[in-house]
C-alpha cells in the first residue's frame, strides 16, 4: 500500500556496491550510509579498501576482483555474512579496457577481455550468486534490486571506446532481459547512465577534459540512489 | 543405492520417488516433480547458503594438524558470528572417510588453534572431539578468513573436491549452514517459474543446518545437534494460508522438517520469528505442519532415515528402501530425490478435524 515515494525508505536497507573506493562507487557507499543502509563494499586494493572502510565507520570493505571467477563467491559469503542477507546490489566496478583508449583495430584483445570480465562477466556471476538472497528479499516484502551502472557510451557508437561500449551494451542488455526474467520474482534489475562525471576514470579516458563541464560523482549518487528507492517503492506498491 | 560421486545438482538424469498418500510408490524423472503438486500447495526450502565450514590448521600445545569444521551456531544473529560449536579431525584430509581418520589432539579449554589469518580459543570440550570455540577476532576478518582458508565440508564418496559455488542451492541467500541443504539442489529458477504459473507457492526459512558426521559413531548418535533458524513472516502466512485452504505443506529437506515442526510443536502452529530446534523427529512425531517432505534418498541407519517415521509407517518405509535398492536409485548430496507424503500411518487426522480438536 504504501506507494508514496518516501526518502526514508533506504533505512535499514542491505546494499552492497563494487568498485566503491574511488569516484561514483565511494560516493555511491557515502550516499547509501547518509540515507541509513547498511553497506557492504568490495574493491580490488586492500590497502584502500581498509582506509575507507575506517574513514565511513559501519561499512564492511571486502577486497577482492569481481573480474575473477574465484572471487565471487568469495565476495558473496562476506556480503551476506556481515549484512545477513542483501537488499541492493550495485554492480559499479568497471574497466575502461585499454589505456589510453584505443581503436577498435589497435585494441589488443586482453585489454578487450579485461573490459567484458569487469563490466559484463562480473556483474553477471556476482548478481547469480547474490540472486538468492536477492530473492528472499524480495518474498519477505522488503524488494530488491539490481542496479548496473551504464554509460552513453553503451549507446553511441563513440571511436576509441570500443571495448568498453561493447561491454556496457551488453550490460545494458543483459539488465533488461534479466529484469523481465525476474518480474515475477519480485527483484528488479536495471542499468543507469550516470553521466560524465569527474572521476579517476573519466580521466584516464579524456585526460584534457575541463573537470569544471563535469558532474559531481555526489550528485551523480544522489539521482541514482533516489531511482532504485523509486523502483523499490513501485516494487512494493504492486503497481508495476 | 549408489554413491553419487559427482558435484552436478541437477544432472538431466535424475530421478524421483514417490510415496503417495496411501503408501503407493510410483518412480519419475524429477524434473516432472511440479506435476506431483497441486495449486495451492506449498513448497517451503531452507534459503540457508553453505559455509566454508572446514578449516586446516594446528593445535598449538601439541603441535599437531588438526582439521576444524564449524559444526553449529546458537543463533543466527550477524554480530554473533565468531563462536562455533566444532567437530575437530586429526592429520588427513576428506579424501580420508570420515571415519577413518586419525583422532585429533586431546584439547583443553582455553588452547589455542592457529589457522591462516586466524586464531581460535577453546572455550569448552563439549565430548571428545566437540568443542566450543571463539575465534577472538571481529565478524569481518573471520569472514575474510573463512573466505579465503575455508573450504566446504568435502565428502570421501566425491571424485573431485567441493568448491563453494557446488554447495550453494540455487536461491541460497545468508550463509549459515554447515553443510548444504542439499534437497534444495532440485529446484532452479525455471521451476521456480512452472511452480508460480501452476499456482503453487514458493516459500523460504533459513535453517543454520549443521554436521551430518564427526568421524565418531557414538558421536554420531548425538547428531542432529540444537539448531537455530528463522521464519519470516511471509512465510508464516503462506503456511497459514495452505493449511487454510487444505491445501498441502511440502517441505524441501528434512531441516524445513525440523523447524517448522519446532515451531509448531512450541506455538501450536509454524509462526514468524526465531527458534532453537533442539527436537528429533521419529516414528512418534506427530506432525502439525508438514505434509510432505521432498528430501534426498537416505540410508537406514541415518537420523534423516529415522526422520522419515514421521510420515510414514515401518512397512511403507521398507518398501520404500527395497525400491530405492532394486531400482539402484543414487544416494548422498548430490543424489536422486524422493517426494514422500503423510500418510499410511495410524488414521491421520485432516487439518480441519485437527483443528476442530484443537479448539475442543
Amino acid at each position: 500500500m504504501t506507494t508514496a515515494y518516501d526518502p526514508h525508505r533506504a533505512h535499514g536497507l542491505r546494499v552492497a556496491v563494487t568498485g566503491a573506493t574511488k569516484g561514483l562507487g565511494l560516493a555511491l557507499v557515502r550516499e547509501w550510509l547518509a540515507r541509513g543502509a547498511r553497506v557492504a563494499f568490495v574493491a580490488r586494493d586492500e590497502a584502500l579498501v581498509r582506509v575507507t572502510e575506517r574513514s565511513l565507520p559501519g561499512t564492511h570493505g571486502i577486497a577482492a576482483d569481481v573480474a575473477n571467477k574465484e572471487d565471487i563467491h568469495r565476495i558473496a559469503l562476506q556480503v551476506l555474512g556481515t549484512l545477513g542477507g542483501l537488499d541492493v546490489l550495485v554492480n559499479n566496478a568497471s574497466s575502461l579496457g585499454p589505456v589510453p583508449l584505443a581503436l577498435l583495430a589497435d585494441t589488443e584483445c586482453e585489454d578487450f577481455e579485461r573490459a567484458l570480465a569487469t563490466n559484463l562477466l562480473g556483474p553477471f556471476r556476482l548478481t547469480r550468486a547474490l540472486l538468492g538472497a536477492l530473492g528472499a528479499s524480495a518474498r519477505e516484502g522488503r524488494g530488491a534490486a539490481v542496479l548496473n551502472i551504464s554509460s552513453d557510451a553503451a549507446v553511441n557508437a563513440y571511436e576509441g571506446w570500443g571495448a568498453y561500449g561493447a561491454s556496457k551494451a551488453a550490460l545494458a542488455h543483459m539488465s533488461r532481459i534479466w529484469d523481465a526474467e525476474l518480474h515475477g520474482e519480485g527483484v528488479r534489475v536495471m542499468a543507469l547512465d550516470p553521466g560524465d562525471m569527474d572521476t579517476e576514470l573519466h580521466a584516464l579516458a579524456v585526460p584534457d577534459a575541463d573537470p569544471a563541464t563535469l558532474k559531481r560523482p555526489a550528485d551523480a549518487a544522489r539521482e541514482l540512489v533516489d531511482a532504485v528507492l523509486g523502483a523499490l517503492a513501485v516494487r512494493e506498491g504492486g503497481s508495476r | 543405492m549408489i554413491a553419487a560421486d559427482r558435484a552436478e545438482q541437477r544432472p538431466a538424469q535424475a530421478r524421483l520417488l514417490v510415496v503417495d498418500e496411501h503408501g503407493g510408490i510410483e518412480h519419475a524423472a524429477r524434473a516432472k516433480l511440479a506435476q506431483f503438486l497441486r495449486p495451492g500447495d506449498l513448497l517451503v526450502a531452507n534459503d540457508a547458503a553453505t559455509l566454508p565450514a572446514s578449516l586446516h590448521g594446528v593445535h598449538a600445545r601439541s603441535g599437531r594438524s588438526i582439521e576444524l569444521r564449524l559444526a553449529g551456531r546458537e543463533s543466527l544473529r550477524v554480530d554473533a558470528a565468531t563462536r562455533f560449536t566444532a567437530v575437530l579431525m586429526g592429520e588427513g584430509d576428506w579424501r580420508l572417510d570420515t571415519n577413518a581418520r586419525p583422532a585429533p589432539p586431546t584439547v583443553e579449554p582455553g588452547d589455542a588453534l592457529a589457522f591462516p589469518g586466524l586464531r581460535a580459543r577453546v572455550l569448552r570440550v563439549v565430548a571428545a572431539r566437540i568443542v566450543e570455540v571463539d575465534f577472538e577476532c571481529a565478524a569481518d576478518v573471520l569472514w575474510a578468513a573463512l573466505a579465503r582458508h575455508g573450504r566446504p565440508v568435502q565428502y570421501a564418496h566425491l571424485r573431485e573436491p567441493l568448491a563453494l559455488w557446488d554447495v550453494w542451492t540455487p536461491f541460497a541467500g545468508a550463509p549459515l549452514a554447515f553443510e548444504p541443504p542439499s534437497a534444495g539442489f532440485a529446484i532452479d529458477w525455471a521451476l521456480l517459474r512452472v511452480l508460480r504459473e501452476r499456482g503453487i507457492g514458493f516459500a523460504t526459512l533459513t535453517h543454520a543446518a549443521g554436521l551430518s558426521a564427526t568421524g565418531d559413531a557414538a558421536l554420531d548418535a548425538r547428531l542432529p545437534l540444537d539448531e537455530p533458524y528463522r521464519i519470516p513472516a511471509s512465510t508464516a502466512l503462506a503456511i497459514q494460508r495452505a493449511r487454510d485452504s487444505g491445501a498441502r505443506v511440502v517441505a524441501v529437506g528434512t531441516t524445513v522438517v525440523r523447524a517448522l515442526e519446532h515451531s509448531a510443536a512450541v506455538h501450536g502452529r509454524a509462526v514468524a520469528g526465531e527458534g532453537l530446534a533442539t527436537q528429533r523427529i521419529g516414528a512418534l512425531t506427530r506432525l502439525r505442519v508438514v505434509d510432505a517432505l521432498l528430501s534426498g534418498t537416505h540410508e537406514p541407519g541415518t537420523s534423516h532415515h529415522a526422520l522419515l517415521r514421521a510420515f510414514v509407517d515401518e512397512r511403507t518405509l521398507a518398501r520404500v528402501d527395497d525400491a530405492l535398492e532394486r531400482h539402484a536409485y543414487r544416494t548422498h548430496e548430490f543424489g536422486d530425490s524422493v517426494l514422500m507424503h503423510r500418510g499410511g500411518r495410524a488414521t491421520p487426522l485432516t487439518h480441519s478435524a485437527e483443528r476442530q480438536a484443537a479448539s475442543a
